[in-house]
């Protein structure tokens, strides 16, 4: 049992839903994103870490411009696992996953890159284009180093393909809300809450729901049926708002990560 | 269609149930497109298999594209430079002006057959968005093509083409603003239209099964050119040579010969020297990596970022390779070679002045490298190049380059 493990236990005995809050690693620089990720981890479950990646596929114009902020300011995967430690030191007890594309691991080694997650404290690992189907490269190396394999599951995600990821999965699983990318307008409330269901009669790990939630009240709506909702481009759009004014970034932050977090009581 | 070339419907060196070609391939994409990816998957294997999809594919090939194209022996070509008999694939006289329609036409097929209203796709030099338009047009489709910002400026004719044929060109500004960042946003589309959207993918990359899929719908150049040299040389080629991009043109011509006594040959862009830093020379001088839905060579950094890359010619301005070419690499099945812009622009000028024919920037890179390797050989050997399309789209930048255009 590690942090994120515990962070859903203690969410569970407060009768609410888990804040999971995202934001890219080293955006708008290093020593900048330390004091963000520092401040969002003050009011959230779970930190989702972002690591930059050149070619974000799978994200939408926020989150794909708080890559390319990062590696324009010269942030390595060193600066990534730096960061994950300093937010560890501060925080024993926060949930911490690290978020990315495939080949930022790949191009270090998988076995590699696990073992420095872990030193750095890092409780879980997401990769957005690894797919069940080719999951056996990585779970075992990630399983080795006590971290968490996050996956993700889709609108169109079968019965079947449900049932596989599930099989594979740990830590939690995380529902993408709507077929799109990320920061997109999150759509039919009533699909998403009977695909939860539908994915919860194959797992008794948590559901976290992300993609698409932006407002409180879309916080509290889905939080009625899940155990976790999963908010990014809100807080990375913060930071793009005020990237020549840290304080004023921090303090937007603060600000919605509290709105959200007071609509998650169910 | 030349009614005498045999082709060959089997699906030989097929990869694995997952589309890994030996350590290569796969489908490394976004779990939302899993689903649309095993409809595509399943789609493609029963239209091969459907004799009538084939006949209409086939026909069209014949009486649209104009198929069979010409081989054509290079006779002048190859008594100035010397060595072997250099032979061409005339690619470059099919209907849009290069091999890409082959592809397009497929596809195309098989997304009306799926029931989709639209197509999108991703262009570097244009010429994959042309094709595209082309069928869109052809089969009344909805047609959305993304385009580096830079590929727009610098391919200003096709993109005039495109828009002609009815195809909404979306100009991309993120990243390098070239062919990768047109296939990020293409996939972005994907995601989130694949219900009632096809997606074009241009070249034999991407994730499962498009390398598949790509290759064998190209797989009609070297059918027709195996034949044709065997008719009109008598022979066999001792080498078969082609430029290599992301590597349709590559896999079209060299497949059929995978199990002949043929030396093949991949021939990347060299841009300014394959030690300059500015080039896009991912087999030769990139590792292996995740891009795009598939494990392949890749330029990238240390880290693992993608870099940005170097070429004349805008069809061969990607950092990655097909999965497939990859393995042949491997498997000491394919040797490799390369030409500078500088190789690429003197062959396409030795060309148009030896036998008036124009060749686009892409297949100038094969020309220099298949002269070169021609001239170290005797003069009964045989050389084939896969003259993959035409220079009309190059005018520009050859005048540019030469100092002609202010």
């Amino acid at each position: 049992m590690n942090q994120i493990d515990k962070a859903f236990a203690r969410c569970k005995e407060e009768g609410r839903a888990a804040l999971v809050g995202y934001l890219t690693a080293g955006d708008p620089k290093v020593t900048v994103s330390e004091s963000l990720l520092l401040t969002l981890a003050r009011s959230v479950d779970i930190l989702e870490i972002g690591m930059p990646f050149s070619d974000p596929m799978a994200d939408g114009p926020v989150i794909q411009a708080a890559s390319e902020r990062a590696l324009a300011a010269g942030t390595h995967v060193r600066d990534v696992f730096n960061l994950t430690a300093s937010v560890r030191r501060h925080h024993p007890e926060l949930g911490i996953v690290l978020m990315g594309y495939a080949n930022i691991p790949y191009a270090m080694g998988i076995e590699h890159f696990a073992q420095r997650a872990a030193e750095a404290g890092a409780n879980g690992v997401l990769i957005v284009d690894v797919p069940v189907e080719e999951d056996d490269l990585w779970g075992r190396h990630l399983q080795r180093h006590g971290l968490h394999h996050i996956p993700l599951l889709a609108p169109t995600s079968s019965e079947a393909r449900i049932q596989a990821t599930c099989a594979q999965a740990s830590g939690f699983i995380y529902y993408v809300s709507l077929t799109g990318i990320t920061g997109a307008d999150m759509g039919d409330i009533t699909g998403v809450q009977q695909k939860v269901a539908a994915i919860k009669q194959h797992t008794t790990l948590p559901v976290c729901v992300g993609f698409g939630i932006k407002t409180p009240e879309q916080a509290q709506a889905v939080a009625r049926f899940s155990d976790g909702i999963v908010v990014g481009s809100a807080f990375v759009a913060s930071v793009a708002e005020h990237v020549d004014d840290p304080e004023a970034a921090q303090r937007e932050i603060d600000r919605r990560a509290q709105a959200i977090r007071n609509g998650l009581m169910r | 269609m030349d009614e005498t070339i045999p082709y060959d419907m089997r699906i030989t060196h097929a990869p694995d149930a997952r589309g890994h070609f030996g350590a290569y391939g796969g489908r490394f994409a976004a779990e939302t497109l899993m689903a649309p990816l095993q409809a595509l998957e399943e789609a493609f294997f029963a239209a091969w298999e459907d004799p009538e999809f084939q006949a209409e594919r086939l026909a069209l090939l014949r009486h649209y594209v104009g198929r069979a194209t010409p081989l054509y022996h290079a006779d002048r070509l190859s008594r100035e430079n010397g060595g072997a008999q250099i032979w061409l694939k005339r690619e470059d006289l099919t209907h849009t002006g290069a091999h890409k329609i082959n592809n397009t036409i497929g596809q195309g097929l098989l997304a009306r057959r799926m029931g989709k209203k639209r197509v999108i796709a991703e262009t570097g030099a244009g010429q994959h968005g042309v094709a595209t338009a082309t069928v869109a047009a052809k089969f009344g489709m909805q047609c959305d093509v993304y385009m580096g910002r830079e590929d727009v400026e610098r391919q200003k004719p096709n993109v005039l083409r495109m828009r002609l044929l009815g195809a909404n060109v979306i100009a991309v500004d993120s990243g390098t603003a070239t062919l990768k960042d047109a296939l990020n946003e293409a996939l972005r589309d994907w995601v989130a239209t694949c219900e009632d959207t096809f997606y074009i993918i241009g070249t034999v990359a991407g994730p499962h099964p498009y390398p598949l899929m790509v290759r064998q719908f190209h797989a009609v150049i070297g059918q027709e050119a195996r034949a044709q040299m065997l008719k009109q040389a008598g022979c066999l080629p001792d080498v078969a040579i082609a430029c290599v991009g992301g590597g349709s043109n590559a896999m079209g011509l060299l497949h059929p010969f995978r199990d002949d006594d043929v030396r093949l040959i991949a021939v990347e862009a060299a841009g300014h020297g394959l030690d300059s830093g500015a080039h896009a020379a991912s087999l030769a001088r990139g590792r292996a990596g995740i891009l795009h839905g598939n494990l392949t060579y890749l330029l990238e950094d240390e880290d693992g970022q993608i870099q940005g890359t170097h070429s004349i010619s805008a069809g061969l301005d990607y950092p990655g390779v097909g999965p497939e070419l990859a393995a042949m690499l491997d498997r000491g099945e394919l040797e490799l070679d390369a030409a500078t812009d500088e190789e690429a622009l003197e062959a396409f000028q030795r060309l148009t002045a030896c036998e008036g024919i124009i060749p686009a920037l892409e297949s100038s890179h094969a020309l220099a490298a298949g002269m070169r390797i021609a001239a170290g050989l005797r003069s009964d050997q045989h050389v084939l190049i896969n003259l993959s399309g035409r220079g009309d789209k190059d005018m520009n930048t050859v005048f540019k380059t030469l100092g002609w255009l202010e």
